[in-house]
């Protein structure tokens, strides 16, 4: 059994460090915001945990290249954690955004572009998940993962540019002057450290998580390789 | 291209379709599904001619969808049941032209339900308006890309324990854009609104055709090989 890294226990301390202080600024030291409230709070994680779910999609897809290429499992066992993990953070950012939308837009759900495509992808990781459990060969499983997870990449950013034909609705709040009528705002000094800490943090402890669920995957594959030994 | 590709791609089109005009298992099966599609949206959308306007090309869409699927499932299945995929695999032919012939043969089945089902939906509901040939551009475009990423995705779900079932959730997903584009497209050539609200839908489609036909391509090597 491999002995757990100590950058790695280094790395769950941090995550916890900062996720704490990223919490804690955007709960007391960001200031309240002055249409919408407290509720705009929710904006600082909404953010970070979209970005690194975005950000676990398209290193899926990178790594599912990267195992076609070279059929080295460590890429399988990258893409899956990579998959599992921005799933989980693309379900937090889409209830998140539910929780400021509905007094800010007064409706729960809107068939807006980002939230469609959120929506979508969300789909395709379900969809990789079933894929995965119906096949027993652990190659198989990783190749047809990776062709998988590589047409969810190149759908996606076509899926976002045809639904943005319909009107959208939701506020692109950075670079962006002219939104506050869909509920945007113009950020101060201190909401934009709040937002900068957040994504930092987001991104330290999806890297805390990746690479748990890397380790995990290793020894999942030991022990089915475990059983396969003990039936033959 | 190459004399012998294209030899081996015609080859397996003609197997294809050959096997079905003798059978007419797919088509009939595809076939009656659409009709029944459309006669459950008849009542579940109440389609009066206002209704009718917007939706008329979401209704079509909707049942090619669902029907192709029928196609794209039982077309990969007759080759793995009775073991001919491995000897089209065995044939010293470019495994491409293996994916172009399933494939052709797909859209072709594809097509054909779409020809009767068109006429079948201007005669129940008196609308002609589907019969302009830039609706049709739009119905053909459409279903290369839907059945270049089907054809792909129906290699790999049939190599799997729940088959059948897989391959709509994994197909949809991936080709909600062709479906939202298409029918965007097709809505406003019914509707005659102008041209960029037309254009718009369209380029993103045949983007998406060319990408996911070349990348179709590129993966079935990696799908097929054992």
């Amino acid at each position: 059994m491999q002995q757990k890294p100590t950058l790695l226990t280094i790395l769950d301390v941090l995550s916890i460090i900062v996720i704490g202080y990223a919490t804690y600024s955007a709960l007391f030291i960001a200031p309240t915001e002055l249409v919408m409230g407290e509720v705009q709070r929710v904006f600082y994680f909404h953010v970070g945990t979209g970005w690194v779910a975005l950000l676990g999609f398209i290193i899926a897809s990178i790594a599912g290249i990267l195992y076609l290429i070279n059929k080295k499992m460590i890429w399988d066992r990258f893409g899956f954690a990579a998959v599992e993990v921005s799933c989980m953070f693309f379900i937090i950012t889409i209830i998140l955004g539910s929780v400021w939308a509905r007094p800010a837009w007064n409706t729960w759900w809107t068939w807006d572009v980002r939230l469609t495509t959120a929506a979508i992808t969300e789909l395709i990781f379900i969809a990789y998940f079933m894929l995965r459990a119906g096949i027993e060969d652990p190659e198989k499983r990783a190749r047809f993962g990776a062709i998988y997870t590589i047409l969810g990449g190149l759908s996606a950013p076509i899926t976002f540019m045809v639904i943005r034909l319909f009107r959208s609705i939701h506020p692109v709040v950075v670079g962006n002057p002219s939104a506050e009528a869909q509920g945007g705002f113009d950020m101060s000094v201190d909401m934009r450290n709040t937002l900068f800490i957040a994504l930092i943090a987001f991104t330290i402890l999806f890297i805390d998580f990746i690479w748990h669920r890397v380790r995990l995957g290793a020894l999942q594959e030991k022990v089915e390789e475990l059983k396969l030994e003990k039936i033959s | 291209m190459n004399p012998s590709f294209l030899k081996a791609t015609l080859a397996i089109i003609h197997k294809d379709l050959a096997a079905e005009f003798r059978s007419r298992e797919l088509l009939t099966a595809m076939l009656s599904f659409s009709v029944l599609v459309i006669l459950i949206f008849n009542f579940a959308l109440d389609l009066n001619p206002d209704v009718r306007q917007t939706v008329t090309a979401g209704v079509l869409w909707t049942t090619f969808a669902f029907a192709g699927t029928l196609g794209l499932n039982r077309s990969m299945a007759v080759e793995k049941d009775r073991g001919c995929m491995d000897g089209l695999l065995l044939a010293p032919v470019d495994r491409s032209a293996i994916f172009f012939g399933k494939a052709i043969s797909n859209l072709a089945f594809m097509l054909i339900v779409e020809a009767i089902v068109l006429p079948l939906y201007a005669f129940f509901y008196n609308e002609t308006r589907i019969f302009q040939w830039e609706f049709i551009a739009v119905l053909l475009l459409g279903s290369i890309g839907y059945i270049a990423v089907g054809t792909l995705l129906s290699a790999m779900t049939i190599q799997t324990r729940t088959r059948e079932i897989l391959l709509p959730i994994l197909l949809f997903p991936v080709v909600v854009p062709v479906l939202i584009a298409s029918v965007l497209a097709s809505g406003a050539i019914i509707n005659d609104m102008t041209l960029p609200q037309i254009m718009s839908p369209l380029n993103l489609l045949i983007v998406y055709d060319v990408i996911f036909i070349a990348v179709s391509f590129m993966f079935f090597d990696f799908i097929v090989e054992e």
